[in-house]
């Protein structure tokens, strides 16, 4: 596999787009050659399975995702979009028993290529987690890790202050640095965890139902700070609250399981991708209009 | 007291019975007396020793402390020091901790964080914590055959034959070794794995994770497991004797220079097992202010241990 480093400008075999019918309108069905990729288009997904172990979790998703937009996942629980989402920045890595199959292309280059340096993937696609996690250090430190680790040498007191201000933390936090990120509230883990994740300039922001552990409060300061930030950076956000997909996407996803006939287990496929108003106006698919509705789920 | 509108008045007296009766429950109290007792059990085991080991080696503190902890073994129980015991029971217990901990952190850093979740990972997950239940005297075996014949070039070509502290260190260090995994490892699978996503979500690599993150996280739990190991080193005489601790013979080359590694040696337990073997009245003493001595090591090395620990949680 070593000479296929640069798949940007190799023809790749491109699967035809499945028999399921979601595929986005906009997407261009010819090679991605770099002329041919749309300039606003990050990722790419095509035909996208994911697998623990025998269990197939997701299957064939087909999508693009662009730039500087939010797109919102939603879905029932154990449909997968959690998995999927962490197929972005291959977290999905960590667990031993994962298997992707299919691509995921980040401005055409797949990040599933074996030639592909997961830690340089993950400096460049960020990622905020469902429970805020916190490093147990201080303020100043968990901000500061990133930075370093990506190489940035000498004083980082600058960065960190930019990454706290951008995430609309610096205000609570700029007289207490040193202490313990432990002793922050539930929501203000969460926006410190947004701005370690900014520390690193990524150009993609992950985020993992980033408030479903946050009270209502909270919620609206993340949303508001996705809002504002959204102009600088292309976001990825899971959620399970139908309001929050209709208050903060440009775009939505829905996702539903279905269940396998040879076993007892469900396997998540993509319904409908569109723009958020569609999505819970009009939308074409009569599965998303019953979740939207709150007819099921 | 919410609603008390009068025809209710029934309901909330027979609520207040049912709340304020009285019944007792039995298993429940046998089970905390057991509980109870298991404890007092144990700690009258561990009092009874300690005054009995106290009582007994007063005198030699009281009339000769300084004496006894710097003189040399000898056959008069009122001269016998145990300088060589602790010389020996010092480098044991340096070599425990300059190997046993590298090396057993190490391989429980890589069983943990590095190795695959294989059927051969499960396997030598399995072996190690059986080697931890091995007898100590087949360890002693393994010494001898290994340490003090085998490699006895490196651990004593002179006239102890093989039969020096290094052959000894190295012996308990390998004994101790699968504790420290076990407890290492034990400690490395507490940490949180949102923790390492957090670190790898900011594209940090696997080492800088461990290092920054893992380790830190860890390491009052590598501490503690390290200290219980060594206080089990520490205190073993089994496998000393099997790689040829004397009491007697022993150089005049006393102090901790290094070439006394290669000489003849001698450890606390072993003098305490020797001298509790004599018949004359003076050596009864010797023995229980020898095993005060061996418990305040230990105690210091737990203590020094506790210290760190609390150190590193601070910075948690």
């Amino acid at each position: 596999m070593a000479p296929e480093t640069r798949t940007q400008s190799q023809p790749e075999k491109r699967s035809e787009p499945t028999a399921a019918t979601r595929v986005d309108a906009n997407r261009p069905v010819a090679e991605p050659r770099p002329e041919d990729i749309d300039p606003t288009a990050v990722f790419d997904l095509e035909d996208l399975s994911v697998y623990y172990g025998s269990f197939r979790a997701i299957r064939n998703v087909d999508m693009t995702v662009c730039q500087k937009q939010i797109t919102a996942f939603i879905g029932p629980s154990g449909c997968g979009k959690t998995t999927l989402l962490r197929c972005f920045n291959r977290m999905n890595d960590l667990v031993d028993i994962a298997r992707v199959e299919g691509k995921v292309l980040y401005h055409g280059v797949n990040l599933y290529d074996s030639a592909v340096n997961p830690v340089e993937v993950r400096r460049r696609i960020g990622m905020v987690f469902q429970k805020p996690n916190p490093f147990p250090k201080s303020i100043y430190d968990n901000i500061a890790f990133g930075p370093k680790v990506a190489g940035v040498k000498g004083d980082l007191g600058e960065v960190v202050e930019r990454s706290l201000r951008r995430a609309a933390l610096w205000d609570e936090v700029k007289d207490r640095l040193k202490d313990s990120a432990m002793g922050l509230s539930g929501g203000q883990q969460q926006r410190l965890c947004i701005a370690r994740a900014l520390a690193v300039d990524p150009e993609v922001i992950l985020m993992d139902e980033p408030c479903s552990a946050l009270d209502p409060i909270a919620t609206g300061r993340i949303e508001d700070l996705m809002e504002e930030i959204k102009s600088e950076y292309t976001i990825l956000i899971v959620t399970h609250n139908m309001q929050q997909a209709a208050r903060v996407s440009d775009r939505c996803a829905f996702f539903t399981a279905e269940v396998n006939e040879t076993s007892d287990t469900r396997t998540g496929i993509l319904v409908e991708f569109d723009r958020t108003e569609k999505m819970f106006s009009n939308p074409s698919d009569e599965r998303t209009e019953n979740y939207v509705t709150g007819r099921f789920g | 007291m919410a609603v008390t509108t009068p025809p209710m008045t029934a309901a909330p007296e027979l609520v207040r019975q049912r709340l304020q009766g009285k019944k007792v429950d039995a298993a429940g109290l046998i089970f905390r007396a057991l509980l109870l007792l298991a404890l007092l059990v144990t700690m009258a085991v561990l009092v009874v020793l300690l005054v009995e080991v106290l009582t007994g080696g007063w005198g030699v503190f009281t009339t000769r402390m300084g004496e006894f902890l710097t003189g040399k073994l000898g056959s008069s129980a009122a001269r016998s020091g145990i300088a060589q015991g602790l010389r020996g029971t010092f480098f044991i217990g340096a070599f425990v901790v300059a190997l046993a901990f590298p090396l057993g952190v190490g391989a429980a850093i890589y069983l943990e964080e590095y190795a695959p979740k294989s059927r051969f990972a499960r396997f030598v997950d399995i072996n190690i914590r059986n080697l931890a239940g091995v007898p100590s005297v087949v360890y002693g075996l393994l010494g001898f055959a290994i340490f003090v014949k085998a490699l006895r070039f490196l651990t004593g070509p002179g006239s102890a034959n093989g039969a020096t502290v290094i052959s000894a260190g190295l012996t308990l260090a390998i004994l101790v070794l699968p504790i420290v995994i076990i407890t290492a490892a034990e400690a490395i699978r507490a940490v949180p794995d949102s923790l390492r996503e957090a670190g790898f979500g900011v594209g940090a690599t696997r080492w800088e994770v461990v290092r920054s993150h893992v380790l830190p996280y860890a390491s009052p739990g590598i501490l503690t497991g390290t200290v219980l190991s060594l206080a089990r080193a520490l205190g073993e005489a089994a496998p000393l004797i099997l790689v040829g601790a004397t009491t007697g013979f022993l150089s005049e080359g006393a102090g901790y220079g290094l070439s006394t590694l290669q000489e003849r040696f001698t450890a606390m337990p072993i003098v305490i097992y020797s001298w509790a073997g004599r018949p004359q009245p003076g050596f009864a003493s010797n023995t229980a202010a020898a095993i005060v001595v061996l418990l305040a090591v230990v105690l210091l090395a737990n203590a020094a241990a506790i210290l760190l620990r609390n150190r590193y949680e601070k910075r948690r």
